[in-house]
């Protein structure tokens, strides 16, 4: 193993392939050096190196926002790097966009499926570039490269159907078929599993063998650190934007993988929050949602700070939607002070104070056309109405108020789209906190916001659970959850895979549940519950 | 924007700022251009152009012409502003006042009474467009278009597409003018309306989430908005207000015509997106609105005036409708409504 800590080496390919036979200076391969890319001031990819060899696999870990999906996207031209450079096979290589890193031989199989449904599955599999003969759509010869390129892969499906009603893992295929029947030299999955079971899953790792084979060169992303072990030749691990270890195998213990993935010094001392005092404010109980989440058991007490950690498509969001009501759960029940909550029912929620902070700013939780004191004021503007009239003056006292308690920096009567991103999302907190809630649940604390609103956001939360309020932080950075939480529930696959005291809770326990399932030995923390899915389901009323 | 450009220090509070007179300069110029200056700039040229047209009783007849697509068009932006859409006003119009009507006449029912249920009539539709689109997920295009055509037919069916004549003395006074004045009881009514609407979209809680609604539903959703009960409600003030632009067309005409509003729903809508109003939701005002209601109106008077061919005046108000969107792209949010 080597492990490296500066971004300037260069990852070593050792002749796994012979095909890869270094050429010299302009050797084989898919090379790129020093890739910076920036969002909004935020550096997300600080100098990050990459080589990928003709005819092997290349394992790609990280946490979440550690960056891979930011390097899929610039490698398949879908973003422009602000730094670095690329080389494709000794010639320089700078794509425009997707379609001129398809023509390199650049291929990117997404995450989400999008395939479109009522086209049949020749035609998506050659979209945007139908055979034709004449001016016509040669459709005979469509459909019988498309049977080719399915076949290639081991699928037998019939090209002239339609993708709508296929199920996901076929549909993944198809991508999968779509992507190579360019034939193209270098090929990135991002996270191909991730919608996928485990025979399913299979069927994907057998097929990367087969691109392997036929001598392209593969970028697997995943979190399933077994897979990772099983496909790949080298396996690279990034961590905020940077490279932080690399091997020329696959064959990586467990352990070793996830303290690349997870070893990172704390860049904010978190100090341990205020006792919780012993009054239970939320208790959930079997709540499930049908292919989402279900046995899902918690409470919190006032004062309590609850952290949800677990990977993306964990379900931590679809649970915490379910709790407030935006969603309506198939099972379970949520009481809050000792009142059951009416499923499905954001209103009832909302007045019994349970409030929530949702992940998607700019899709659920603000309307960015309209000023900042409007958006503060809305979920509450029939109770600050004096005799049915909202006068623009408690709106805009309410506005104030608030944004001196939050140190919002902004003009409150402008758009809050001209506000930045750590701004917006006081602001968005601040909606929540008109009134002060029972429950306040915040998704994604602080994505997309600097660091310096990062600690005002810290301080909020803090507060909140020292008035008594019970708080649950959804968050796919570990040390956010790991500094703000007194527990910490991990999720994974739909379920509740235990729930770790603040001690107990190292970036290492944490991490090991949500990948694995299962504490291992090496790990500090020990399980207090693990729970399987129980049969909670009947107790509907 | 950039950081390295701080100007001079600012004061360590970080209280939030109060709009500074150079903003409000600002905002004035930003929502200046546009309908208002549309308006201006055909305003003055017809002046010049027409000696006849700068008079009181020219001006005052254009309101009593535009008076039922004007008030047509406030519901028509309500339903807009929550990003839905009504093509049904027009048909609305001749089934409430073709029901009233027919009741009057054929089964003595008083009239007044008869006026009571016209304006049900147009609430009943409101509320089967409402619900359509909301509960019954119909997207709004496609429910009014399905109402539009059943009420227009209904309108024809009932009288066996005659028209009916002859009203109460009392009810042409809806039309006449204020007694002692020029003014005319229409144009009175329709500005009512207009600062009613004006109001409730500005201070009343429920007005105000239209705005919410139309600019981001899952967000007014998340907020504890009843988004499905306020959205129905504006359809059906949409109804009722049809029923009440018929109820003009009717005084006016002293006769209940069932093909009345079928050439009214394009105006509606033009009046509505010249004003500034985005048919993606979210976006429109009351006074807006207006403003593109005395454009249309103004154009149609001034070009009568001038004798341009009736054929051609479409034509001008097509143009109009261009020029207003595509000369208010810029500064969109500078117009739209609210705080």
């Amino acid at each position: 193993m080597t492990l490296h800590s500066t971004p300037g080496d260069r990852l070593e390919v050792v002749g796994a392939a012979p095909a890869a036979a270094s050429t010299g200076s302009t050797g084989a391969g898919l090379v790129c050096t020093g890739l910076v890319k920036e969002y909004a001031g935020v550096r997300v990819l600080k100098g990050v190196d990459i080589t990928v060899a003709p005819a092997s696999v290349l394992g790609f870990i990280g946490e979440n926002g550690a960056g891979k999906s930011t390097t899929s996207s610039i490698i398949t031209g879908v973003v422009k790097p602000d730094g670095g450079s690329m080389t494709l096979d000794g010639e320089p290589y700078a794509p425009s966009g997707p379609a001129e890193a398809l023509n390199r031989g650049v291929a990117l199989i997404h995450q989400e499926i999008r395939l479109l449904p009522e086209l049949s599955v020749a035609e998506n599999i050659f979209l945007g570039r139908l055979p034709t003969s004449g001016g016509r759509l040669a459709r005979s010869r469509m459909e019988s490269e498309a049977r080719e390129a399915l076949a290639a892969l081991g699928v037998d499906l019939d090209p002239r159907r339609l993708v709508r009603g296929l199920p996901i893992a076929v549909q993944q295929e198809i991508e999968i078929a779509k992507a190579i029947s360019r034939r193209p030299k270098y090929v990135i999955f991002d996270e191909p599993s991730a919608s996928l079971g485990e025979s399913e899953t299979e069927r994907v790792l057998e097929q990367i063998g087969v691109l392997r084979d036929a001598g392209a060169g593969v970028v697997y992303i995943s979190h399933r650190l077994e897979e990772v072990r099983r496909t790949s030749d080298q396996v690279l691990c990034l961590r905020d934007g940077q490279r932080v270890a690399s091997w020329d195998t696959g064959d990586v213990p467990h352990a070793e993988l996830v303290n690349a993935m997870v070893g990172r010094e704390f860049t904010y001392q978190h100090s341990a929050p205020a006792p919780a005092t012993d009054r239970e404010v939320l208790t959930v109980r079997g709540l499930g949602r049908r292919g989402a989440f279900e046995g899902i058991d918690l409470e919190v007490r006032a004062g309590e700070v609850l952290g949800l950690a677990g990977l993306v498509g964990a379900g931590r969001t679809e649970v915490v939607r379910a709790v407030c009501g935006v969603d309506r759960p198939d099972a379970g029940t949520v009481t809050v002070d000792g009142r059951e909550l009416r499923r499905g029912d954001a209103r009832a929620a909302i007045r019994a104070g349970v409030v929530m902070v949702p992940e998607d700013r700019k899709g659920q939780g603000l309307n960015l056309d309209r000023t900042a004191a409007e958006n503060i004021t809305l979920p509450w503007e029939a109770s600050l109405a004096r005799r049915g009239v909202v006068s623009r003056k408690v709106v805009r006292t309410t506005a104030d108020e608030l944004s001196k308690d939050l140190d919002i920096r902004g003009r409150l009567h402008l758009p809050v789209a001209s506000m930045s991103g750590g701004n917006q999302q006081k602001v968005l907190l601040g909606k929540w906190l008109v009134r002060t809630p029972k429950v306040f649940i915040i998704d994604e604390p602080t994505r997309g916001v600097d660091v310096g609103a990062k600690m005002a956001i810290y301080e909020i939360i803090r507060g909140l659970a020292a008035q008594g309020v019970a708080v649950v932080v959804v968050s796919s950075e570990l040390e956010e959850v790991l500094g703000l939480a007194h527990r910490v529930l991990v999720m994974g696959g739909g379920r509740n895979r235990g729930v770790l005291t603040r001690e107990q809770a190292t970036p290492q326990a944490v991490m090991e549940l949500a990948v694995l399932g299962t504490a291992s030995e090496g790990s500090t923390g020990t399980l207090t519950t693990s729970t399987t899915p129980q049969t909670t389901e009947g107790q509907d009323r | 924007m950039s950081a390295p450009t701080a100007s001079r220090p600012q004061p360590a509070s970080p209280a939030p700022v109060p709009p500074s007179p150079r903003d409000r300069a600002l905002a004035v110029a930003r929502s200046l251009p546009g309908p208002l200056v549309g308006l201006l700039v055909i305003f003055l040229a017809m002046s010049f152009l027409s000696p006849y047209f700068l008079t009181s009783r020219n001006l005052l007849n254009i309101v009593s012409q535009v008076s039922d697509v004007g008030v047509m068009a406030v519901g028509a932006a309500l339903v807009i502003i929550i990003g839905g859409i009504d093509l049904s006003v027009g048909s609305t119009l001749a089934l409430s006042i073709m029901t009233s009507a027919w009741l009057f006449r054929d089964h003595g029912i008083p009239f007044a009474l008869a006026l009571v249920v016209a304006l049900a009539v147009g609430a009943l539709i409101g509320l089967v467009n409402g619900v359509l689109s909301t509960v019954g997920r119909v997207q709004p295009f496609v429910a009014t278009l399905a109402t539009m055509s059943a009420a227009a037919g209904l309108a024809l069916y009932i009288t066996d597409g005659s028209p009916v004549t002859s009203f109460p003395d009392w009810f042409l006074l809806l039309t006449e003018s204020v007694p002692g004045t020029p003014i005319p009881v229409e144009g009175v009514i329709m500005v009512a309306i207009y600062l009613g609407a004006a109001f409730w979209l500005r201070y009343r809680p429920d007005g105000r989430a239209l705005y919410a609604i139309g600019g981001n539903e899952e967000v007014a959703r998340l907020s504890g908005l009843k988004v499905t009960s306020i959205k129905i409600r504006v359809y059906v003030i949409a109804g009722v207000l049809a029923s009440v632009a018929g109820m003009l067309t009717m005084s006016r005409l002293d006769s209940a015509q069932p093909t009345a509003g079928a050439a009214d729903l394009l105006n509606v809508i033009a009046v509505v997106v010249i004003g500034g109003a985005s048919l993606a939701g979210g976006s429109g005002t009351m006074l807006g609105t207006f403003i593109g209601l005395l454009i249309i109106g103004t154009l149609n008077n001034g070009m009568s005036l001038l004798n341009v061919s009736p054929n051609l005046q479409p034509v001008v108000i097509g143009v109009v409708i261009i020029a207003a969107v595509m000369s208010d792209r810029g500064g969109r949010a500078r117009l739209r409504g609210g705080h």
